[in-house]
């Protein structure tokens, strides 16, 4: 299934904020299946990384210990109205997704 | 002896003169508007479509309330949502033909007595009657809504999705049910009766929190929200969940948290529990989907 990556800006005190929301299980790897009596394997996002215009702004180490369907948000300052942010997610399955807007 | 059963007689025919008048659900929504308006004066009448955000007291769940509208889960959901309700049949038809104007703008006429069937229908049987006129079978046409495993859960949630955003095409609508046949206010009073009953070891009736005790917290961390505005956010994303889901499984829960044997869902009574509590919202915006403690 798919990964939805959605992406928001908005200000907030005189910064930006860029506010990231995946649907990702966020597996920590402890959980057992009550029927199968086996452990669900981990399955979560290690690394997201911030681009404004194309520069790397922030790189966020993400564990297990971060909630299923996380909301990951940074506070940029000086970010022009009209800037272009990316972001890119990976995590320990291989699996990616990415997501793009504009500053407001 | 003789006296006091006269006297009871006396009562009884009082009595059963009685619900003839009370009987009346116009008079019901009178009485029940202003039992809210009396119990919490500062509460504005459209602020009851926000639960039990709107209550003094509860300024604190508001604020998290607010913070979780800002960027919410549930938009992951609605976007399932979207995407079956816009997905063709094989035979080429959408969702949107088996409704009045494309399902928009009608979702506030839901649940309805239905004249033909004779019973009560919700938007969820609709959309999966649509399924099987077009031949299409989900996850959900086939599943155990009533168990919660992770196969029939996530039909459960699909069709929540789907519910969800049939939902959002009468955002911000006004709340308006047809009471003008007898079957619908027989269903009513079946609703009414089960509202009122009280069930479970705890010996509660959906009453006694909803109305009783709205505003107040029952074991320390669930907040009871007022009856009044009950149906306008379902289907919703509960903290607790993660997800969002059925009224009829909030009913399901509600009724195991109360130590009740929960019933089925899409059951007969729920549907008639659905139509009254919703009757008795008339006249809220429809804030479907919305986050909810």
């Amino acid at each position: 299934m798919a990964r939805q990556t959605r992406i928001r800006t908005r200000m907030q005190d005189g910064a930006t904020e860029i506010l990231v929301l995946v649907n990702h299980p966020m597996e920590t790897g402890q959980r057992v299946n009550p029927q199968t009596k086996e452990k669900i394997p981990a399955h979560f996002i290690q690394k997201m990384t911030f681009m404004l215009n194309g520069k790397e702004v922030a790189v966020v180490d993400m564990g297990v210990a971060v909630s299923k369907d996380p909301l990951v948000g940074i506070r940029v300052k000086g970010a022009k109205a009209g800037a272009k942010v990316r972001i890119t997610w990976s995590d320990n399955k291989g699996e990616s997704g990415e997501a793009e807007t504009t500053v407001s | 002896m003789k006296r006091i059963l006269m006297l009871a007689a006396a009562f009884g025919l009082a009595g059963a003169m009685a619900p003839a008048v009370l009987a009346d659900p116009t008079s019901d929504l009178r009485q029940f508007r202003g039992f809210f308006q009396k119990k919490f004066p500062t509460v504005k009448f459209d602020e009851y479509a926000s639960g039990l955000y709107a209550l003094p007291g509860n300024e604190g769940y508001r604020e998290q309330w607010k913070a979780y509208n800002e960027f919410s889960p549930y938009e992951l959901g609605m976007a399932n949502g979207k995407k079956q309700w816009d997905t063709p049949f094989q035979n080429g038809k959408t969702f949107a033909g088996c409704f009045q104007n494309g399902g928009k703008n009608i979702a506030q006429h839901y649940p309805y007595w239905d004249e033909a069937g004779q019973k009560v229908r919700t938007a969820e049987m609709d959309l999966t009657d649509c399924l099987k006129k077009n031949g299409e079978t989900r996850s959900f046409t086939t599943a155990d809504l009533d168990k919660d495993d992770d196969v029939n859960r996530k039909a459960r949630v699909e069709l929540a999705e789907l519910t969800a955003y049939f939902y959002s095409l009468s955002k911000g609508k006004r709340i308006s049910i047809d009471m003008s046949k007898p079957g619908a206010v027989k269903a009513y009073e079946d609703g009414k009766k089960y509202w009122w009953q009280r069930r479970g070891q705890l010996n509660f009736a959906c009453a006694n929190c909803h109305m009783d005790l709205a505003g107040k917290n029952m074991g320390g961390n669930q907040p009871l929200s007022a009856a009044l505005g009950h149906t306008t956010a379902w289907p919703a994303q509960r903290l607790e969940w993660g997800r969002l889901e059925t009224i009829h499984w909030r009913y399901k829960t509600c009724n195991s948290q109360v130590r009740a044997k929960p019933l089925k869902h899409g059951s007969e009574t729920y549907n008639n529990l659905q139509l009254y509590e919703t009757y008795l919202s008339s006249g809220l915006p429809l804030t479907a989907p919305d986050m909810r403690n």
